[in-house]
């Protein structure tokens, strides 16, 4: 049970549950929650090479920043997503296409 | 005497451009008058000049060298010599009559007469300069001036005449100085004139270009650029076109100062240079001037009105100038050292060369009296002025009676000499060309009888007399014309050195061998 | 210096003198300055006659004084101008003098009133300033100037009515005709000078001598010289100027058209006569018998008293060159002088015909009829007589009579041309040309007599208006008819049949310095033989003329017009002077006219419209072309070619560009797989 394999599953199910939401969802928070699946299958994938790849704590150095990282981004993320709705009174990415025209 | 003489009597016109620049735009008695001073100061200096000559040298005398712009060479030079001479007197001469003539010029007067004084600088420069860079610059100094007083001033066709006149002389210009060019490249990297005439002969013997020989290109490339100006055939038609369209004063200026200019520099710049080639070349410059002279006789001929007609008088009278300027060759051995011939025709195109100076002002100075009162100058359009403008009748008589070679007068001289030095070497061309007097006598006579004869034209019973100051204009060129005309003596004394020393240095350094 | 130098530059400068004192004030001086003319002239006839005078005292024919002072000197050319003085300018001199004189005081009267009176008398002292340059010359140049001057002065003088079209006409076309003439003069000046390099007669007549030009040049140097004589002297086919110049005033017709002016061809003939080659004076003969008969025929059908004067002019001058060309150049000299005695006398006597018709015309109101055409005159005999008896005592003079000058020139020159065609019998049209031209000459010249003075008056009721001419105009009359008499050129001799006296003495015929020219001795040997028969046929041909004048006009016996319609195309071409001056319009005027045009069409609408001025449109095309070329080709075709292009591909792809963050993720998702599957494929 406590392979590798299973570890490295369950992350890309999570990647790529992360990657359709971001793909598909029309919202925003949406969006921004399918970015935090896929940072977090990458968190899992660092902790099991940690666990299984005899790298010390590197990868648990390197989940921690992640975690940061995305608290950060989250915050900016949702300060975008604020002006967002202040600016098209929607959280709707497909009408923020300004700039493409 | 005033010391550098010279360079006073090129910058004055300029002192007197600036002053005019600083006076205010309606003052124009005030403009009129600072030309006019300017003008009859360099006159007056030039009369100096001349009393103070030494007629019995033939080389430059008051000489001014400065270094300009040594890392070429380039230096201000200038000099005097029996050819430049009668061309000094001239210049000023005219440009201060001019000022009279153009007195009642009335729109643009500032801008006018200080074009005109600067113009006047550009030609005095021309005759002066002893460093070819420094003619080159006077040369190319005195088209602008002349560009603007055709341009603004002219009849209804300035623009297209100015323009003309303008692209004709550069044409002109541009290969005059590719020919500079060689010769400073060739003849030791200097552009001073005595030096490249003492180099020039020896330096391009035996070189030869695109199968040619040097001194053979050098020589069409000047002589294309100063033919253009006499105007030789078949490069002389902006010369009727700019005559016309100019305001009196400045076809005064165009037939009186710049036409001399290319024999001029014909005779200080290829003849002394290029001796070789003036025995290739001289029989096409006689079968030329037979051209000019037929051509311009039968143009004028043809003519109704009375200023293309002067017009091309000026074209049918440097055709005697230029018959006697080949006239040089008849000194060699080849045509049994007639030292006789050479004499009279290079001494009499000079003098022909000052005589039309001061004939032609004289018919461009009528023409445009005639003009003022009447708003036309179509011949035909008058009849019978003799009893209306007894005194206009008379100097006109005088002033084509001059032009058409009456002996007493001036221009018979001149002519008589080119014809005289010619003829040993070019019998036929001569022959033919003597059409010419009985032409030129058939188109100023019949213009006179057309204008002055017969029952008065109605329409101008009311003209008024030639006035005061247009006679001033005129007197003085009658009286040249009348005192040369009766005795050329002193005026031929002047000239005689520098022709006999212009004669050695082609005969006798110029090697009539066969140049490639 | 020199007595007679000094006199002559007296005689030379005064009458320049009052040329330009009446041109510039002669309107303020009173009698609007006349006087000052008259009195030069006076002042040179004393001076001449004082010449004149010393000349008979010394008496020597060799006399000659010369003086000449440097003009032009450039080092080796050099232009000397002076005056020659002997006997032949002396005696040309007091010609010129006297009947300048005459003209001077016939115009008091005939130029009375005129507007421009001052400068009549201007222009006549510049002729006689300019007539006396050529008299006194001693040198080609000088000559040639006079010569040039002379033509000028006749042209302003003819021209002198110049409101008139014909009479300006007139004044151009003499002036023109000369210049035609000079151009022949001028070339034969420059083959003289470029052979021996001076001017004055005495250095071309040594190298002549000298054999310095000889053969063909010299025969042409020669002709070009005679073309001058030609134009001056009004020789065919350079006669037409002057029947033409009868426009002007009467008096001026008198002095220069009769006996100064057009006698300075002959004049110049007769002093350059050494050097003229044989050849060359055949021409001479030729052209100066032709003219003689030639304008005879002409004379004898005009009906204007000046025209037919004129005419007579030509004809008689053609007489003087034909005796040039036969050798017999003092014959020529000799008629020359007797000439213009008798035929100014005519000319006066005209003027003084014209000028009672003018008078009785004007005062009857009558502006149409010609007051010089003799079919309007007619009965003048006893109103005018000393016209009448003055015209006539010249007209016997012209005509040939004995016991007057005329029959002694004329006879040498006749005897002058049969001599020649005797020893050259291929020549003997010359003789054929002068006896006809003396048998025309007697009868035009009694036509005019009775046309004009005898018979009853055309016009009656003119003739009571008819008066004698003033003082003023008869003096010239009486002087001139009294020097037409033999005996003032025979003295010391009283022989009237042969012309032996002063004249003959002083002037001696010099020997050609031509080589091959016969020798003055054998020429004047046959003249001498040849004097009688000449005497007699001219006697003979002279009276037959009259006889036929007197039948034809006085007694009527013979009808003139019934001649006239018989020959009526000879009588035609007569009339209308054989039309030379339509074929001078037709075949010279016209053309050069044409040509001129053409020239100036050519150079002005072609040459410089579409050659120089097609050089700026081809210039301007071309720059258009490269303009072009830069612009479309290079600029936007390849330059912004690129720009364009990575345009249009932009186009293209920014449709992917969705704008869709989605979008691009999926793209990249598939990209990603394409790598993917690229991979394991590789």
């Amino acid at each position: 049970m406590d392979q590798l394999h299973n570890y490295l599953l369950i992350a890309s199910v999570l990647f790529s549950l992360g990657l359709f939401a971001v793909i598909t969802r029309r919202n925003a928070v949406a969006v921004l929650m399918g970015v935090e699946l896929i940072l977090n299958s990458a968190n899992l994938n660092f902790l099991a090479f940690s666990r299984f790849g005899g790298m010390n704590f590197n990868g648990h150095i390197f989940a921690l920043f992640v975690i940061i990282m995305a608290a950060a981004e989250a915050a900016v993320a949702l300060a975008i997503i604020i002006n967002l709705y202040n600016n098209y009174q929607s959280i709707n990415v497909d009408e923020a296409g300004q700039l493409k025209r | 005497m005033v010391s550098n003489i010279l360079s006073w009597l090129i910058w004055l016109p300029v002192a007197g451009m600036v002053a005019i620049l600083l006076i205010p735009r309606n003052k124009e008695e005030v403009i009129k008058i600072v030309a006019a001073v300017s003008t009859g100061l360099q006159l007056w200096l030039a009369i100096m000049l001349w009393l103070n000559f030494d007629s019995a040298s033939g080389s430059f005398q008051f000489m001014e060298n400065v270094a300009w712009i040594p890392s070429f060479n380039i230096s201000y030079a200038l000099g005097v010599d029996g050819l430049s001479l009668p061309m000094i007197i001239l210049t000023p001469l005219l440009s201060f009559l001019c000022i009279f003539v153009s007195w009642k010029i009335d729109r643009g007067v500032k801008g006018y007469f200080a074009l005109f004084l600067l113009l006047d600088t550009g030609m005095i420069g021309v005759f002066l300069a002893l460093d070819f860079f420094l003619f080159f610059v006077f040369w190319e100094l005195m088209l602008l001036p002349m560009y603007f007083l055709i341009g603004m001033w002219g009849g209804p066709q300035r623009e297209y005449a100015a323009i003309k006149f303008f692209l004709y002389t550069l044409v002109g210009s541009v290969l005059m100085l590719i020919a500079i060019l060689a010769l400073y490249f060739t003849c030791g990297n200097t552009f001073s004139i005595p030096e490249l005439i003492e180099a020039a002969p020896g330096a391009l013997e035996g070189s030869i270009w695109w199968g040619m020989s040097a001194i053979k290109v050098i020589w069409i490339l000047l002589f294309v650029g100063f033919a253009i100006k006499i105007p030789v055939f078949p490069f002389h038609t902006w010369l009727p076109l700019a005559h016309v369209e100019a305001p009196t004063a400045v076809s005064v200026i165009l037939a009186g100062v710049l036409l001399k200019m290319g024999i001029y520099g014909i005779l200080r710049i290829n003849y002394p240079m290029l001796p070789d080639a003036v025995f290739w070349f001289a029989g096409a410059l006689a079968v030329l001037g037979l051209i000019n002279v037929i051509w311009g006789a039968m143009c004028a001929l043809a003519q109704t009105d009375l200023k293309k007609l002067v017009a091309y008088s000026s074209i049918n009278h440097m055709g005697f100038a230029m018959l006697g300027m080949a006239a040089v060759i008849a000194a060699s051995g080849l045509h049994g050292e007639n030292y006789i011939a050479a004499q009279a025709g290079i001494t009499g195109a000079v003098f022909q060369m000052f005589n039309h100076g001061t004939i032609s002002a004289m018919l461009f100075i009528l023409v445009g009296v005639i003009y003022d009162r009447a708003h036309h100058r179509d011949i035909d359009g008058f009849g019978g002025l003799a009893r209306q403008m007894p005194v206009y009748a008379g100097v006109t008589m005088v002033a084509f009676m001059a032009g058409l070679g009456l002996p007493g007068l001036s221009g018979f001289i001149s002519e008589f000499m080119c014809f005289m030095g010619a003829f040993p070497v070019f019998r036929v061309i001569v022959i033919i060309s003597t059409l010419g007097i009985v032409l030129n006598a058939a188109y100023f006579l019949s213009a006179y009888k057309r204008i002055f004869f017969g029952e008065l034209n109605e329409k101008y019973s009311g003209l008024s007399e030639i006035d005061g100051r247009e006679l001033f204009t005129l007197i003085p060129l009658a009286v040249i014309t009348l005192i040369l005309g009766v005795y050329p003596g002193p005026f031929l004394n002047m000239i005689k050195e520098t022709m006999s020393v212009l004669i050695d240095q082609v005969v006798l350094i110029g090697n009539f061998a066969v140049i490639p | 210096m020199n007595i007679f130098i000094e006199y002559s530059l007296f005689i030379y400068f005064l009458p320049l003198l009052a040329f330009l004192v009446n041109i510039f004030f002669g309107k303020r001086l009173p009698r609007h300055g006349d006087w000052v003319s008259i009195g030069a002239v006076l002042i040179t006839l004393a001076l001449s006659m004082a010449m004149f005078a010393g000349m008979l005292f010394s008496y020597d024919p060799d006399f000659r004084v010369e003086s000449s002072f440097t003009w032009i000197s450039l080092g080796d050319f050099v232009i000397q101008l002076g005056f020659l003085v002997d006997n032949i300018t002396i005696t040309m001199l007091l010609v010129v003098a006297l009947i300048s004189s005459m003209s001077h005081i016939f115009s008091i009267k005939y130029m009375e009133g005129d507007p421009l009176y001052s400068r009549y008398y201007a222009y006549l002292s510049l002729f006689t300033f300019s007539m006396n340059g050529i008299v006194l010359s001693n040198n080609l140049m000088l000559l040639y100037m006079s010569w040039e001057l002379v033509g000028l002065s006749s042209c302003l003088l003819i021209g002198f009515w110049f409101a008139k079209k014909s009479a300006a006409d007139a004044g151009m076309k003499a002036f023109m005709t000369n210049r035609v003439g000079d151009i022949g003069f001028f070339i034969g000046i420059m083959l003289l000078f470029t052979a021996i390099g001076s001017v004055s007669y005495s250095d071309i007549f040594s190298g002549v001598a000298n054999g310095k030009i000889t053969g063909t040049l010299l025969t042409f140097a020669g002709v070009g010289l005679f073309f001058g004589a030609m134009g001056k002297s009004s020789q065919f086919p350079l006669h037409i100027w002057l029947p033409d110049a009868m426009e002007g005033p009467t008096p001026v017709s008198a002095l220069m058209h009769a006996a100064t002016m057009v006698a300075a061809g002959v004049f110049m003939m007769v002093r350059l006569f050494p050097i003229i080659s044989p050849d060359a004076l055949v021409f001479v003969a030729y052209i100066g018998g032709f003219t003689a008969l030639f304008a005879s025929t002409i004379a004898i059908t005009q009906n204007d008293i000046k025209k037919v004067l004129a005419y007579s002019t030509v004809s008689q001058l053609g007489y003087m060159i034909m005796s040039v060309g036969t050798g017999a150049y003092v014959a020529a000299f000799f008629h020359l002088v007797t000439h213009a005695m008798f035929k100014a006398n005519l000319f006066y006597g005209s003027g003084s015909v014209i000028h009672a018709m003018h008078h009785a015309l004007h005062k009857k109101h009558d502006h149409e009829t010609d007051p010089q055409d003799m079919r309007n005159m007619g009965g003048f005999k006893e109103k005018m007589p000393i016209t009448y008896w003055s015209m006539l005592v010249s007209t016997f003079a012209i005509a040939g009579v004995p016991f007057f000058s005329g029959f002694l020139s004329k006879d040498a020159i006749l005897a002058g041309s049969l001599s020649f065609a005797n020893h050259h019998p291929e020549h003997f049209l010359l003789p054929v040309f002068g006896f006809g031209a003396a048998l025309l000459t007697a009868f035009y010249m009694f036509r005019l007599i009775y046309m004009t003075f005898h018979n009853e008056p055309q016009m009656p009721e003119l003739i009571e208006e008819i008066h004698e001419s003033p003082k003023e105009m008869t003096f010239p009359l009486v002087l001139l008819a009294t020097l037409s008499f033999f005996i003032f050129y025979t003295l010391p001799y009283f022989n009237p049949f042969s012309d032996h006296g002063w004249f003959t003495y002083v002037i001696e015929a010099k020997t050609s310095l031509v080589h091959g020219a016969p020798s003055a001795h054998a020429i004047a040997e046959g003249i001498h033989h040849s004097h009688l028969p000449a005497m007699i046929i001219s006697l003979l041909v002279a009276g037959l003329g009259i006889l036929l004048a007197w039948q034809m006009y006085l007694k009527r016996k013979l009808s003139a017009e019934r001649y006239a319609n018989k020959f009526s195309t000879l009588h035609r071409l007569s009339l209308n002077k054989f039309y030379v001056d339509e074929l001078y319009e037709r075949f010279i005027y016209t053309p050069v006219l044409k040509l001129a045009g053409k020239i100036a069409f050519l150079d002005w609408d072609l040459y410089d419209k579409y050659v120089v001025d097609g050089f700026g449109k081809f210039t301007e095309w071309f720059a258009d072309l490269i303009g072009k070329m830069d612009y479309d080709g290079l600029d936007q075709g390849i330059v912004d070619g690129t720009g364009r292009s990575a345009n249009r591909l932009g186009d293209i792809l920014r449709n992917l560009q969705t704008g869709q963050l989605q979008n691009y993720i999926l793209f990249a998702l598939f990209g990603v797989i394409l790598i993917v599957i690229i991979q394991t494929m590789v």
